[in-house]
């Protein structure tokens, strides 16, 4: 595995692989030296075009738990804001002897374009592309679903059986569809919920159920864990396309409070890729009931990336953990 | 150089086989061959040929350049609707100079220039221009389109009767780029256009239904997160506007046709006679929105490439006569707006140097189309569209050597950086094009000779 640029790409195989890799970072974290020297001498550029808080964060701290040298480039402060293409924005960081660059950029295609291009040889690790893909969110959702949903020895495991409801934005959502990907290689079954205007056209051809109607999804029953998508509020303005009439009627229909809570089994677990919108999409007390593993997601994120950095670096040959 | 040619043994449209001679700008002369060497198709056929009486090499016989064209077909100049000049203004794309170059060796003997350039054409003084840089380069006629509004803005209608009366005579306008999306704006505009026989070629694409797409909607898009362009967005104009140019009795040109709703539309407007009449591209033939997977822009185009069924209706459409004829809408670009990401790139694909060959691959050798079709949607049907009168006339005696003779057996790997246009943005760069140029002839005089452009002192 050169690249990470979509889970599309992953075989169960390597999907389960990844997974238990992540595994085994996160048990070197609980050590008191957390630093590896696994990336030691390797240079990684944390290329990022769009403002991210948890997710530039959580590859810069992977990256320095496996000993890399890390330079975060972000599109303020550079020529990016001058207008400089990517196309040399890529050759001059290649130019610096970068061994991996993990990217985040406004525009679907833009990490696979990077890494098919003759602009630099360098691994490409895709930290989200517009509305196609965050494959290391559905990676660090899978691992999460496996580490609450498949047992005290999950090593090995895939999700089969696993029910997941992804409920929001789906049309503008680069989680929904990595997830979507990943969760049915991985043999889950994934329900999207929406209004039908922040489906897809297409929609129809993927893996998966779609349900216009969240409460009925949720008697229907068969759910494991219900993931929130974050809804934009400006969204709803007509500048923004008028896909919702208010605030109001989305959290109705499509919000997760504790009244739609209270129908679901104790054991279903809660999920959102953040950042969350506290009272639209999902109310507080949710967020932080029981049964919410959103904290506990950006935790495993850490492991999720030290493992593709390691294993797409590395190729797993990186010496001992 | 000399002015007259002798072209032996090439097949005419209708498929008769014929000496052709060419001698002050006009076909002089046409002999049947006999009819035990008619029909030979194919290059291996002229192998065989070789040693037969009158087949000799190119050479000089009776003050006429001789010329071998046995296994080509000999066809009017072909003459294109829908092509991007890009000069004034986008010279670092392309020039009259060299886009007209490229049109000749792609068989062009006459181009429409679309009115986006910079300034743009929507006045006597600046289609003057084009038509005198079209003169001066001598390569194909250039016939300047008029924009429809002032800037292509959409607004209020240029000057069209200046460009209809200045030494460019235009008959053809569009804001090609833009829909005339206003239906006051396109009525009056049909309506006005009356005056002087002219005709509004629209770009059908509904502005609001297209705010930032990408590429077509449908499966595709929804799985590379790409903004959809609805097959919607370009039918419910056509709609529109069928039903106006049968209101007030105006002709309509539907460029670049692309979905099958959009052929529906047009075949049902036909059928109540409407004086309409519609063009499809030769990469809205040839690809589909799977193009897009790699997010290569080279692909990415407005209207953008369909799906497999709409492709498979405009092929059908096309041989069927719905579609009218074939226009390249060659749009250059310079390579930086290409190289990049999908969503920053340039809308717009070369296509002047790969439309016959395409035509022939997907139409020709498929045998849903004859030559005498391609010569139709190619040549006469663009020329009648835009009123020319010396263009798009069949290989006869007596007219205007207005021709282009062409090898379809001859084969080739396409590296757009080899051909004439100052642009490399072709999505058949790496393919083996079906068929190539060998000589074009404007007026009698040569500007294409054995596939290589004629350089003039």
């Amino acid at each position: 595995m050169k690249h990470l640029l979509s889970t599309k790409d992953l075989s169960r195989d390597e999907a389960v692989g990844i997974l238990d890799t992540a595994a085994h970072m996160a048990e070197t974290q609980a050590r008191e030296i957390k630093k590896l020297p696994a990336l030691r001498g390797r240079t990684v550029v944390n290329l990022f075009y769009e403002d991210s808080t948890r997710t530039r964060n959580s590859f810069e701290t992977a990256e320095k738990r496996l000993s890399a040298d890390v330079i975060n480039f972000s599109a303020k402060g550079s020529s990016v804001s001058k207008g400089e293409s990517l196309k040399d924005t890529v050759e001059t960081i290649g130019a610096m002897g970068i061994d991996a660059i993990v990217v985040r950029h406004s525009a679907s295609g833009a990490a696979h374009r990077i890494a098919h291009s003759d602009w630099t040889d360098a691994t490409v690790i895709n930290a989200g592309d517009g509305t196609h893909q965050h494959p290391t969110q559905a990676l660090l959702d899978a691992y999460t679903l496996r580490r609450h949903l498949m047992g005290p020895d999950p090593l090995g495991q895939d999700l089969a059986g696993v029910g997941v409801a992804i409920v929001g934005d789906v049309l503008h959502s680069r989680v929904a569809r990595s997830n979507v990907d990943l969760l049915t290689t991985l043999g889950a079954h994934v329900t999207l919920v929406a209004p039908p205007t922040l489906l897809p056209i297409g929609v129809e051809t993927w893996q998966c159920g779609v349900s216009y109607d969240f409460d009925r999804t949720l008697a229907e029953g068969g759910l494991d864990a219900v993931m929130m998508l974050r809804v934009q509020a400006e969204r709803m303005s007509a500048a923004g396309g008028g896909y919702f009439p208010s605030a109001n009627e989305y959290s109705r229909e499509y919000g997760l409070d504790s009244a739609r809570l209270s129908r679901l089994p104790a054991g279903v677990l809660v999920m959102h890729p953040g950042p969350m919108n506290r009272g639209l999409e999902i109310t507080s007390v949710v967020a932080d009931s029981a049964q919410s593993v959103i904290v506990e997601q950006v935790a495993n994120g850490v492991a999720i990336r030290m493992a593709v950095l390691y294993l797409t670096l590395t190729g797993g040959q990186g010496g001992a953990l | 150089m000399t002015s007259a040619y002798l072209i032996r043994g090439a097949s005419l449209p209708d498929g008769t086989v014929a000496d052709v001679r060419l001698a002050n700008g006009v076909i002089r002369d046409i002999k049947a061959v006999p009819a035990h060497d008619a029909g030979r198709p194919g290059a291996a056929q002229r192998v065989s040929d070789a040693g037969r009486p009158g087949s000799e090499p190119a050479g000089t016989v009776a003050g006429a350049t001789v010329i071998d064209g046995s296994g080509c077909v000999l066809l009017p100049g072909l003459v294109d609707l829908h092509t991007h000049l890009r000069e004034p203004g986008g010279e670092e794309a392309e020039t009259v100079w060299s886009g007209t170059r490229a049109a000749a060796a792609g068989g062009y003997t006459a181009v429409h220039a679309m009115a986006n350039t910079f300034p743009v054409q929507d006045t006597a003084g600046v289609v003057e221009q084009v038509l005198r840089l079209g003169q001066e380069a001598g390569y194909v006629d250039v016939h300047p389109v008029g924009a429809v509004s002032v800037g292509l803005e959409g607004e209020r209608l240029a000057e069209l009767v200046a460009m209809a009366r200045s030494g460019a005579r235009v008959r053809v306008f569009s804001d090609d780029g833009h829909c005339v999306a206003d239906p006051v704006l396109m009525r009056r505009a049909l309506e006005y256009v009356k005056a002087f026989d002219g005709v509004v070629a629209q770009h059908a694409q509904e502005p609001r239904l297209t705010e930032g797409a990408l590429m077509h909607e449908g499966a595709v898009s929804a799985e590379l997160g790409l903004t959809g362009w609805p097959a919607v967005a370009e039918e419910s104009i056509i709609a529109r506007d069928v039903l106006l140019a049968e209101h007030v009795g105006s002709r309509l040109h539907v460029c670049h046709v692309s979905t099958a709703g959009s052929v529906e539309l047009v075949r049902w407007a036909k059928s109540r006679g409407v004086h309409v009449t519609a063009e499809v591209t030769p990469h809205h033939l040839a690809l589909t929105d799977e193009s897009a997977r790699g997010y290569d822009p080279v692909f990415k185009v407005n209207p953008p490439l369909r799906g497999a069924a709409d492709v498979e209706a405009v092929r059908q459409a096309l041989q069927d006569g719905v579609i009218d004829c074939v226009a390249t809408d060659h749009a250059p670009h310079p390579a930086e707006t290409k190289e990049c990401e999908w969503a920053a790139a340039s809308f717009g694909m070369t296509g002047l140097e790969t439309a016959l060959p395409v035509v022939n691959e997907l139409m020709v050798e498929t045998g849903r189309m004859t030559w005498a079709d391609v010569a139709r949607v190619m040549s006469e049907a663009p020329a009648r569209v835009g009123q020319l009168t010396d263009q798009g006339r069949p290989v006869a005696v007596g007219e205007v050597a207005n021709l282009t003779l062409f090898d379809p057996a001859a084969r080739r790997v396409w590296d757009p950086a080899s051909g004439y246009s100052k642009s490399t943005n072709s999505p058949f760069k790496g393919k083996e094009l079906h068929g190539r140029t060998r000589y074009t002839w404007l007026r009698g005089r040569a500007t294409v000779q054995e596939g290589k452009v004629v350089e003039r002192v």
